[in-house]
This record gives C-alpha cells, structure tokens and sequence, in this order.
C-alpha cells in the first residue's frame, strides 16, 4: 500500500503533464504485479466498493476520537479521508500494513457486515499518508488529477508503445491486467480480447475556435447538428446487444427499451436522447434515465430512449475504422435505410460555404441542439482526440446578469475558500417590491485571483451564515454564461440552467440593474 | 503561607506577558525596559529593548540581526544558571525550538511559572533537546494545536526530498525554509542523510548559516544561489525563505521543483494554495502529540494556552481535569504562520 501511497501523495501536488507520466511510469516499472495492476485500475477509476462510504467512515473516527476535536479538525481540514487520515489514533497490533492488491480483494470479496473491522485494522497498521490513500480509494475520490487517459498515456509510454494501441485493448481487459503489463515487458503476446462486445475508443472533436474557421475549407466537411443528449457506442453483436458511456460504462440495463430493437450486428457512434414520436425532449428528460442501474416500465414510457445514429465502427465482425467518414455514412445509411422506431440518423445539412455554416448554427435556437458538428469527408476513424479532422462549434452561450446571494465553502484546494456561488434574478415579491430568487449555482469560470477577491467581498459582506454557507447583503453583480434555460422545480424561479458559469464579475454594475427573472424565462425555448 | 497563584503576579499587557514583581516582560511585544526573550524568532525577540536576558547564543543571534539595536544592555544567562531579578528567580531551561532556544522559568515567593516559548520534542541536531520542568503554571504554544497535526518522522521527509531528486535529475530542486532554525536543521538532515554535494542558499540565509557554524553547528559546504553560474543551479538543491519561491529570484532556477519545509505541509490544502509541489512536513512546533505529552511530562495543574488552536488544546487539557484557559498575546506565530 505504501508505494501507490507515494504515488498518489506526489501526484496530488505535481501539477505538470509530463512530471506526472514520469511518476505513474516509475511506479510500474518498480512495482511488482499485482499491485501495479490495481494501481492501474484505481487510477483509471475502473474499481469500484460499494460497501465503503463516508458514513462508515465517520463512524469509525467517532468510535476513537472526541467528537468536539474531530469537529474542529474537519473544518479545518475539509476533507473528511484526509482528516481521518491524520488524526487517527492508531492501537498497536500485530497486523502487518497490507499491500495494494489485498486491500482490493479483501474488500471485493467481504461481506457488507465485515467491512468496518477490516478497514479499522488496516487503519491502524498504516501510516497517515497511506491511511489517505487507502480512504481515497475505497470511497472511490481519488481528485488527484489524473485522468484515465493519463495513466493509459504512462502506460503506454513505460511499455514503449502507442497510446491507441492500449485503447484498443482496454475495454477487453480486466484488472490487474497481468497480461497487458507482460506484453508492454515484452514478456508476453499481446493479449487476446476474448469478449466481442466490447466497447471500442471514440472520436472525439476539439473546439472550433474563430480563427481557425477562415481558414476551413467548407467543401472537405460535412456537417450535422450537435445533439444535446450523450454520447454512446451502441455494440451488437450474436443478438446481443450492449450500450456504452463515452468513457467506456456499460450502461446496458438502464435501457432495456432501445437495446431491445436492435436486430443487426454493428457497432454504431451516436447520440441518446428521449424522444416521443420523433420529437427530441429536452435534456431534463434525459437525465430522468441517467444513472440508474434499472429503470422500471412506467420511467420507459414516460422517457423513450433514442439513439440518433452518426457513424458506424464495424458491420458483421468487418472494421470499418479505416475507411473514411464519407464511405462509413454510406453503409450507416444503407443499414438504417428502412424506418425504426428508437434509431435514426443524424441528418447531413446541406451547405455550400462558410457563410451557410455561420448561418445555420445561428439559427439553431432549439433546446436539444448545442451547435454544430464539421466532420471531414475524409477522415478515418482514430481513438482519442486528434485536431482537425472533426470540430465542435458551439452555438453562443446566452448570459444574465445575476446578484450573487450565498456563497459556499470549496473543498481540496478551496476549502478555505468561498467558492460555490449561487446567484439569484429579481422579481416583484407579493408586497409588489423587488425580490431576489435563486436562479443558478456557479463553482467556476473565475481565475484564482478573482476567487481571491470574491472571498474577501463574501466575508466582508456577510448577514448570515448556515455551516458552510454564507448569505450576503444583494451587492455584487455575476455575469453568468450558460448553454439554455429549462423548467425546474428545484428552483424557487422554476427555471434552471445547464451549464451555468461565472463569465464576467461586474464590480461597476449596482445590483438593482441586475437581470428579472422574465428575461431569463423569455430565453427558454420549445 | 500559601504560594501566590501565578495570576496575581503574571500579567497579559499590550506591551506583553508582563512579571509585576520583578518588573520585567517575556517576550515583549513593543520595546521596554527589561526583557527576557525566550529565543531569536522575530515574534520573540524584537529590537529596541534597554536590557535583555536570554541565553548566549540568543543574544548572538540577535546582536547579528540587530546589530546595535540588539538592546542596550544584553545579559547572557546558559541553561540551568539562575539569577534573581529583584525578588523573582529566573531561570534558562531548552526548549528544543532553534539555537539557543529555552523555557523561561520565573519563580516567586513559591509559585513557579514556566514561559515555553516555542518549542519541539523530537531531536535536533541543531539544538539542545527540550527539558520538561515541573510547575505550578505552564504556558504553552499551540501552533499546531489540532489532533491532524502530527509530524511524521524527519528522516522520512528528507528521503522524499532525495527521492525527488533522483526521479526529475534535471531540475533544481528549491526548499522554502525559515532563514533561523529551520534552514540550518533541513541541512544538518540532508547530511545526515549523506548528501555531502554543495547546498545552494539564498542571500537572506547566509548570515545565520554563518553564525550557526561559528557557534559550533557543521553545515558542510555551502555557496551563494545567487552568485552561482545558471548551469552550476541545474538538479542542484537551493534553498530558501518561502517568500523568494514566487519572487523574480526563483528565475535563475532551471524548472525548479517548488519544496516547502514546515508543519503546515501536514494539511494539503495549505500545500496548494501556496503551490508547492514537494511538501516536507518539517517542523520546529511541538506536533498535537508532542503538545499533550509536554502536558503530561510537566504535571501542570494549571496549562495557559498562546499562539495558535488555543481552544483544542484548551479543551484536551480540561477534559484531562487541568486547568486550562487561552492567553491572548499580540504579534505572536508570524514566524511560521503565514
């Protein structure tokens, strides 16, 4: 446990790209297997114990310290695992600290009951910093900066071999991964994907910026909407069918209603959305269907899952990927030629220059389209997210002008910071004079020196505090950014924002000319 | 006849703790006549004192910061002597803190107060090891006066250090550390560790470094950052007071790797808020550890709580059926605290 510790202790404060491949690859090549291979699937977030939650942690601290100093030690910490981690008072014994790999297993095959008195002795034979490291890891917050794709990317830099090539593998293995280290050691084959249905790397498009658009060249793309929904990989397969996240999930059971449907034998590139008789629904009714591991009839019918189909990976077993995008449409095109009631195809949109593109995605004013997609004509099917071949044009952000109305303590980095901001719109209260109403909560979108100066104007401002939240006097105006407008009922406004921002602090602006909440509610549309 | 409680003769001014019968103040705050200062920390020893007790390598420390300005009459007092300032005996005992450190024990007529100052239990090799003294009152630091506080073990952090230097061989490694006592500890560590190359060390370390080694304390070989050649500052180790690592100075270094020596290292949210990347949990601050076993080796009935968590330290001693209560004095914990 000690070393994925120290990896994980340098890596929390290493703030550079190349530092941090250097640590995870130093670790692999001087740490034996299996613990490597848990390391890996920590890192790349693949392990998951549901019988380690916070409450359980609590209450083995409660069972050891005064509640009054672990009260005191957590504000001022604020981090419950590190906390712990630090105050715990260790009871001599004779258990050995643990490796890496016997924590995993330990945990993975425990009873729920068990739980508590393995974590507690593991407590008490580690040190404070592997005592965070274990706590990190089975609360399932590692927050040390690492992406999945970081550590594939050390991965692939240790065994001296293309990222992609381990992307292609990736979602055929299971940890610890022996097999794949002793490839990437020259020690073994490659290892063989037994499973065939399997999720496969995406595509992914970068952001158009304004300049970069002059110097496209309309006719080498084609163009589709942004969909407003999720990205997922649809893989079928021997009449079965499997649904993936963007990042690899299964998420199959959630959605009994689309995968029953399919009667081909592909895997497809698109976009989940809830549709009813071909009217895409907002994103609201989407998330109704996220996150679930089931979903019962009553949720299916209300929310139909829809796939809007826009590329296509393989067809019978045969890998289309090096194909180009023109060629892949056409047998997208000739597999989904008959109408189905849950898959569709995205639309190609008809253009002839950069003038028709501006137009367009000025006109897409709808909820469940974000913008525009420029896929090249020519372009093959590469994992990752290379730059060129496809862009994402955003349509511009809409903005208000809000007052802020509390402010909330960050966590990490910004516990001693008010970072968490939640603004408010004026109305006309019942006694015919302007209130406020919450509209949006922001916790980014400000440098570091600005959330310096907006801490300090909440403290100073303060009227009243709740835990970690201050109320304060209706002063200071945010220019907020946010993609569209919805109905809620979380809101006392009834409206809600998707993807709020903090786009600009308006110190010059009195907080009585800040936006009402009918402006806000005159930009939701269909 | 009963010994006077310590509240009746000790006494918290604006000027400082202040001994009503022998007419002196420990660690004043603002300049006054007589003043015994328990060690050379800016917080702790101010310039502009008529008369100064404290022990000798105090009085140094402070005649090579102040100069003239060190107090106009400096009296050396080593540990374990005595003297009497008029009907109050005053003794030097170490607190284990930096060079020359030490506990003021104040007794009178009976009733024996002991002024901590700051101190650590943990070895030095710097220093003259803390020595508990039994008493009526004991006054005590709380800087790191939270259970969270507990610093690992010296030789681990210093490994770390070497660790690092060994995984980015390419780039300068710079310790922010405290100019008196920390810098000097952190480089007796790196030798006892075997790093026998040069150490680089910022201008503002020099003069101690110095002094350190003229009192008796070996550094091994140190050179100026500043003067060096760029190339000789590449996989070197520098160091420096924490305020030069995001100045213009922190330039010449090639891609340095931005360390930081101090107790707070311990919480990491105040690691990355001042953007170190290498924290060495470091400390010249009893930990909470240290804190509630001083409590214990001194068999105080009485604890006075200063600089720092005062209420969980407070609230710790109470709960042990001690006396406890937080004494407010001004100006104190700068020398670490921010």
């Amino acid at each position: 446990m000690t070393p994925f510790a120290e990896l994980l202790d340098r890596l929390s404060y290493l703030p550079g790209r190349n530092d941090k491949l250097r640590l995870i690859a130093d670790y692999f090549a001087t740490t034996p297997d299996s613990d490597r291979g848990w390391a890996l699937a920590a890192l790349t977030g693949t392990l998951d114990f549901k019988a380690a939650k916070p409450a359980m942690i609590r209450a083995l601290i409660a069972a050891r310290c005064d509640p009054v100093l672990f009260r005191w030690s957590y504000d001022y910490v604020g981090d419950l695992a590190e906390t712990v981690s630090l105050m715990w008072p260790e009871r001599p014994s004779a258990n050995r600290a643990p490796e890496l790999g016997e924590v995993v297993i330990r945990l993975q095959e425990a009873k729920r009951t068990e739980v508590p008195k393995l974590v507690e002795g593991w407590l008490d034979s580690l040190d404070a910093n592997a005592r965070w490291a274990l706590l990190k890891l089975i609360t399932g917050g590692l927050r040390i900066g690492v992406s999945a794709r970081l550590a594939k990317t050390a991965l692939a830099q240790f065994g001296g071999k293309d990222v992609s090539e381990i992307e292609e593998l990736w979602h055929g293995l299971e940890a610890p991964y022996e097999d794949l280290f002793a490839w990437l050691e020259g020690k073994g084959p490659i290892p063989e994907i037994a499973d065939s249905l399997t999720f496969r790397p995406l595509m992914l498009a970068t952001p158009l910026e304004e300049s970069e658009l002059e110097k496209l060249d309309a006719s080498a793309y084609l163009a589709e909407w942004k969909w407003d929904g999720i990205r997922v990989q649809l893989v079928a397969r021997d009449g079965e069918a499997r649904l993936f996240s963007r990042s690899g999930d299964d998420i199959s059971r959630a959605f009994p209603d689309l995968l029953e449907t399919i009667d081909f034998d592909a895997v497809l590139d698109g976009e989940l959305l809830v549709a009813r008789d071909g009217a895409i629904a907002p994103f609201n009714d989407l998330q109704q269907r996220l996150n679930r591991k089931t979903v019962d009839a009553k949720t299916q019918a209300a929310y139909p899952a829809h796939l809007r189909a826009y590329d296509i990976l393989f067809l019978e077993g045969d890998d289309l990927r090096d194909m180009t995008l023109e060629q892949r449409r056409k047998i997208l095109e000739k597999l989904l030629s008959e109408p189905r009631s849950r898959i569709d195809l995205s639309e190609l949109l008809s253009f002839e220059s950069l003038e028709d593109l501006t137009a367009l995605r000025a006109s897409a004013r709808e909820n469940s389209i974000e913008g525009l997609m420029l896929k090249r004509r020519d372009s093959v099917y590469l994992a990752g997210r290379p730059k060129g071949p496809w862009f994402k044009w955003k349509r511009d952000a809409l903005t208000l002008d809000t007052v802020l109305m509390y402010a909330q303590r960050g966590h990490g980095k910004r516990s001693s910071f008010y970072s968490d901001y939640t603004f408010g719109a004026w109305r006309d209260g019942e006694d015919g004079a302007p209130e406020l109403v919450p509209v949006g909560k922001a916790y980014f979108g400000f440098t570091d020196e600005e959330l310096k100066q907006l801490d300090k104007w909440i403290r100073d401002h303060t009227v009243d505090r709740f835990g970690p939240v201050r109320a304060v006097s209706p002063g200071l105006v945010l220019e907020v950014a946010f993609d569209a407008v919805q109905r809620s009922k979380r809101h006392k406004s009834g409206l809600a924002l998707r993807f709020p921002r903090i786009h600009r602090i308006r110190w010059d602006k009195p907080a009585a000319e800040a936006d009402r909440v009918e402006t806000l509610a005159a930009m939701m549309e269909t | 006849m009963t010994a006077p409680h310590p509240e009746s003769w000790l006494q918290v001014t604006k000027k400082g703790l202040y001994c009503k019968p022998g007419d002196f103040y420990v660690d004043p705050h603002s300049r006054v006549d007589r003043a015994v200062v328990t060690h050379g920390h800016a917080d702790h020893a101010r310039a502009g004192n008529a008369k100064v007790l404290a022990t000798p390598e105090t009085l140094a420390i402070m005649r090579s910061r102040y100069g003239a300005d060190a107090g106009r009459i400096l009296e050396p007092l080593g540990y374990g002597k005595s003297i009497k300032i008029k009907d109050v005996e005053v003794s030097l005992a170490p607190a284990g803190h930096v060079l020359g450190s030490a506990q003021a024990v104040l007794s009178w007529r009976g009733s024996r107060v002991v002024v901590s100052g700051d101190y650590k239990r943990r070895r030095d090799p710097t220093c003259a090891p803390f020595e508990p003294v039994p008493c009526d009152v004991f006054i005590t630091e709380a800087t790191f006066g939270l259970p969270v506080f507990r610093h690992p073990d010296d030789a681990g952090e210093i490994a770390k250090l070497l660790e690092s230097m060994k995984l980015f061989p390419e780039r300068s490694h710079v310790v922010g550390v405290y100019a008196l006592g920390k810098a000097q500890r952190v480089i007796c560590l790196l030798r006892e560790a075997g790093y026998d190359r040069p150490i680089f060390i910022h201008g503002a370390l020099q003069g101690l470094c110095d002094l350190y080694e003229s009192l008796g304390v070996a550094l091994g070989p140190l050179e100026a950052a500043t003067a060096a050649e760029k190339v000789r500052l590449k996989g070197a180790l520098v160091l420096a007071p924490p305020s030069a690592l995001t100045a213009a100075w922190a330039r010449r270094l090639s891609d340095p790797v931005s360390a930081m020596a101090s107790g707070w290292m311990r919480v990491r949210a105040r690691a990355r808020q001042r953007g170190v990347e290498l924290p060495l949990i470091i400390s010249d601050h009893a930990d909470w550890d240290e804190l509630t076993r001083t409590l214990e080796d001194v068999a105080a009935p009485e604890v006075w709580v200063t600089h720092g968590s005062e209420e969980a330290l407070v609230h710790y001693a109470t709960q042990r059926g001690l006396r406890a209560r937080p004494l407010h004095l001004v100006g104190r914990g700068e020398e670490e605290g921010q």
